[in-house]
């Protein structure tokens, strides 16, 4: 890397501290990964590398590429938006995929839906009159009445 | 001395990189459900796009970036079908 000797030293400094932040967050948020105990745990930790982490490191090249070139060089953005638009996304349609999973099982450790409107007001009046739980009306754990 | 500072931090990230794809692989390999290995392998994506920006830190090109982009937009689209597919049986209905 023979680039790098043009570089002043405080760059090389500030270049050398996020990049190792980046990385050390990557590796903690995946490190969280392996050893947390279930899915819904999981899913926080690898977060930790795809926003922090990876925007050091972006943090870092721009500095770094900035300096080589004596320009702005800012082509870095395009990441860092994709990756703060993107990661959002897919991880609330993963967990959205896990709950209806996990709901179609009838596993106990997941919340239950609520339940549609109507069956709520059901539900309530029952509850007035014999105190019946709502918590009985699934989808998932009533016969389908539709067939 | 720049040259010695940053060439040492970036090997160090690279490891920590190296460790922390690992770990994801190890979760693709022993998560014990589907909704597991795919968050394992967003993960993955992840700290790879992270590896190339290193690498392109390192050599000073800027060839790196563009890959670096390309496995971030896969890692996208690949954990947004996984997730259709968990959810629906279907990826396009």
């Amino acid at each position: 890397m023979s680039h790098a000797a043009d570089l002043p030293a405080w760059v090389a400094v500030i270049t050398a501290l996020f990049v190792l932040l980046g990385a050390a967050l990557a590796m903690i948020g995946s490190f969280g990964l392996l050893r947390l105990g279930s899915f819904y745990e999981r899913m926080h930790a690898p977060t930790l590398g795809t926003t922090l982490g990876i925007g050091s490191v972006l943090i870092a090249s721009m500095l770094c590429f900035s300096v080589l070139q004596t320009r702005f060089v800012l082509h870095e953005l395009l990441i860092a938006v994709f990756m703060v638009i993107t990661t959002p996304i897919t991880l609330t349609l993963l967990a959205r995929a896990a709950l209806y999973r996990d709901r179609i099982e009838g596993r106990d450790e997941v919340p239950l839906p609520p339940p549609p409107p109507e069956c709520r007001e059901d539900a309530a009046r029952e509850a007035g009159s014999d105190g019946d739980s709502p918590r009985s009306i699934t989808p998932s754990r009533q016969p389908d009445d539709r067939s | 001395m720049s040259l010695t500072l940053l060439s040492w931090s970036v090997f160090l990230a690279q490891i920590f990189l190296g460790l922390a794809m690992v770990f994801a692989a190890c979760r693709v390999l022993t998560g014990p459900r589907a909704q597991d290995r795919v968050l394992a392998l967003d993960t993955l994506y992840v700290n790879a796009a992270i590896m190339l920006l290193t690498f392109g830190i390192r050599t000073g090109e800027t060839l790196y970036f563009e890959a670096s982009l390309i496995i971030a937009l896969l890692g996208f689209v690949s954990t947004a079908a996984l997730s259709k597919f968990l959810m629906r049986g279907e990826v396009i209905e």
